[in-house]
């Protein structure tokens, strides 16, 4: 009875591993791309994290020599003062430009104001809708003010007033966020990459089953011959899944890899990604292999062309994607109930794993459970459309 | 033997079938005759099960077409309009896996396909991927692989379509070769003649009905005309003034 299942499994094999469009996608460009992004990502929020405080500022200060105790004190809270523009003007034209993400201009009445006890002014100069220069600005700033602050509690003390006086309230902040919590979002990522990946490594098999074939004008033979269709089409997805189960594996790998070369400890982070783990999360996510090919060519089967189905399935791309990320936004934690949602009871398992808690075993066989049960019902029903005469188009 | 009675199909409010009977007998080429759109296709695509009939029925060797659909399909090797092939794979294997499908006994299957590939003299590209085929290859290649588990009954769509002159003689004596061995060859065709170089007997089909059957000389005799084209254009106005 799976005779004919077997022979349609191994000649899309042998077509797949011939066609260098399925090859590429599902061997290469799906599972490379995740580490890629991760990696980008990582360094990204590496240099933001590290380059705060602990770094020297580089400020451009116009004017410094009227503010000499100024641009001291400055110096002394770790900004480097640098050669600035020559005039006002050439400081603007400079931040507009991008040449410089902050310049303090100081006015040349800074010093007799400061006499005369008028405020003196500071011009901080910056593009705020530049995530970067809002930083360094915010810095300036800081410094600037604490200079101020300085100031009025001097004049206050020459007057024989408190300083206590300026300071009615004393506010402490405390931030209780964990380096673990920090890097949620980012093991998230994790996730999706992998079932993207598995996905796209069935992407043409699953196109191919259905609009391929009735494109290239193959299916109708093929319905022709004394098999039963639901076999075909059985056959068409065995070989999908065994497609999505290799970029899968090729993709934790590659993630294996590249994670080596990521300094994560400075984050924060330590995920727990040996050999053990990747061998795990194959297993936990190898049921979803089902599932993404049966919906996928579910899908498929409803359109008209192979460019048609192309647009269509590159949606169901997205689909898997939308649980994880409302979870991701929400910070919900496992239950069992969440484990009947496939994708992210997968996710969810994954999110623990890397960070080193022991599996429920309960969760991982509803999991398991239901995302089997779900993938054999979509199969189900693709068998059931391929009876169809619409089909044919 | 092909038999098909009371035949009709309608796709929404087009009839494209209604009502169409004829037999086609075993050692003889019967031709499927029509204009385009005249429902031959659509006939075909019920007899190789792909389509089930709205009313009437169909039979392959006393199989019936909708009740025991494998057991029919099993009896015949089709050539669908505008067979398409696995471009990555070679035209062996083109074959051999439709013979497997067909539930050719491993063992006898290289024999199998050997013996196909002699027939239809492809030979010289058989082991050549399939991606770049001329048209007259690929038919011969989707013919192969028809013929591969040596059906009773052939049903071919518009076989002829897009071949040049070699091709479509080479095609015509691979048809007279069928009947030589008994087989009941059916096939359609709009081009007059290419049916009446070829076939025992014509069906006349026009505006989902049959409008005669005969061989090509009775249908010279039955409309009058001694040019068969003349006789072909005759035929189908019977249908028309029927229905008007």
């Amino acid at each position: 009875m799976f005779e004919t299942l077997r022979i349609v499994f191994r000649k899309e094999v042998l077509d797949n591993f011939r066609d260098r469009r399925t090859l590429l996608s599902a061997l290469l460009l799906g599972p490379l791309f995740g580490p890629v992004i991760f990696a980008f990502a990582i360094n990204l929020s590496l240099k933001q994290s590290l380059s705060d405080a602990s770094e020297a500022l580089d400020l451009p200060v116009l004017g410094s020599e009227h503010a000499p105790n100024l641009v001291g004190y400055l110096r002394s809270h770790n900004i480097n003062i640098t050669q600035a523009p020559a005039s006002y003007e050439d400081a603007r034209d400079a931040v507009e430009a991008g040449v410089h993400d902050v310049v303090v201009v100081i006015e040349d009445a800074f010093g007799s104001d400061l006499l005369e006890g008028t405020p003196a002014t500071v011009a901080v100069i910056t593009d705020q809708a530049n995530r970067q220069a809002d930083r360094e600005s915010r810095r300036a700033m800081q410094a600037l003010n604490a200079y101020s602050q300085e100031l009025a509690s001097i004049r206050l003390s020459a007057r024989g007033v408190s300083p206590m006086v300026m300071r009615p309230l004393n506010i402490d902040l405390i931030d209780v966020s964990t380096p673990s919590g920090r890097s949620a979002m980012l093991l998230g990522m994790l996730s999706y990459f992998f079932i993207f990946a598995l996905l796209t490594g069935g992407m043409n098999l699953a196109i191919d089953a259905t609009a391929g074939e009735r494109e290239r004008g193959s299916l109708e033979p093929l319905l022709c011959l004394p098999v039963r269709r639901d076999q075909l089409i059985y056959g068409k997805i065995a070989a999908t899944c065994l497609f999505m189960a290799m970029s899968l594996f090729i993709s934790l790998l590659s993630f294996y890899v590249t994670l080596k070369f990521i300094p994560l400890e400075k984050l924060g982070m330590t995920p727990n990604f040996g050999p053990a783990v990747v061998g795990t999360a194959f297993l936990l996510l190898l049921p979803f292999t089902l599932l993404g090919a049966s919906l996928m060519t579910l899908v498929a089967s409803f359109t008209k062309s192979y460019k048609e189905a192309q647009t269509w399935v590159s949606i169901v791309l997205i689909a898997p994607t939308l649980p994880i990320l409302i979870v991701s936004l929400l910070m919900v934690r496992p239950s069992t109930i969440l484990m009947l949602v496939p994708s992210l009871s997968q996710h969810l398992l994954l999110v623990g794993l890397i960070r080193n808690e022991p599996l429920d075993l309960l969760h991982v066989a509803v999991s398991v459970v239901g995302t089997l049960v779900a993938g054999a019902v979509l199969a189900w029903v693709c068998a059931r459309l391929y009876r169809r005469e619409g089909l044919l188009g | 033997m092909i038999r098909v009675s009371g035949l009709e199909k309608s796709f929404g409010d087009l009839k494209a079938v209604d009502g169409i009977s004829f037999e086609a007998p075993d050692g003889r080429i019967t031709g499927l005759l029509g204009p385009n759109g005249a429902g031959k296709s659509t006939t075909l695509r019920v007899l190789y099960t792909v389509l089930k009939p709205d009313k009437g029925s169909a039979h392959i060797d006393g199989a019936d077409v909708v009740t025991e659909s494998l057991e029919a399909r099993s009896r015949i090797g089709t050539l669908p309009h505008g067979s398409g092939l696995y471009p990555h794979l070679t035209a062996r294997e083109n074959i051999a896996y439709y013979g497997r499908l067909y539930g050719i006994d491993p063992g006898e299957l290289p024999e199998k396909v050997d013996r196909v590939i002699r027939q239809l003299d492809i030979a010289e590209f058989a082991d050549r991927r399939t991606k770049g085929f001329s048209q007259g290859q690929r038919t011969k290649v989707a013919l192969a692989r028809a013929l591969v588990h040596e059906p009773r009954n052939v049903i071919l769509d518009e076989p002829s379509n897009g071949l040049d002159v070699m091709a479509t003689r080479s095609l015509r004596d691979l048809i007279r070769q069928l009947k030589a061995q008994g087989k009941c060859v059916l096939f359609s065709s709009h081009v007059m003649q290419e049916v009446a170089a070829l076939c025992d007997e014509i069906v006349i089909i026009a505006g989902g009905k049959v409008s005669l059957h005969d061989s090509p000389e009775g249908i010279r005799n039955a409309t009058g005309c001694d040019d068969l084209e003349d006789a072909f254009v005759r035929a189908i106005d019977f249908v028309g003034g029927e229905r008007r």
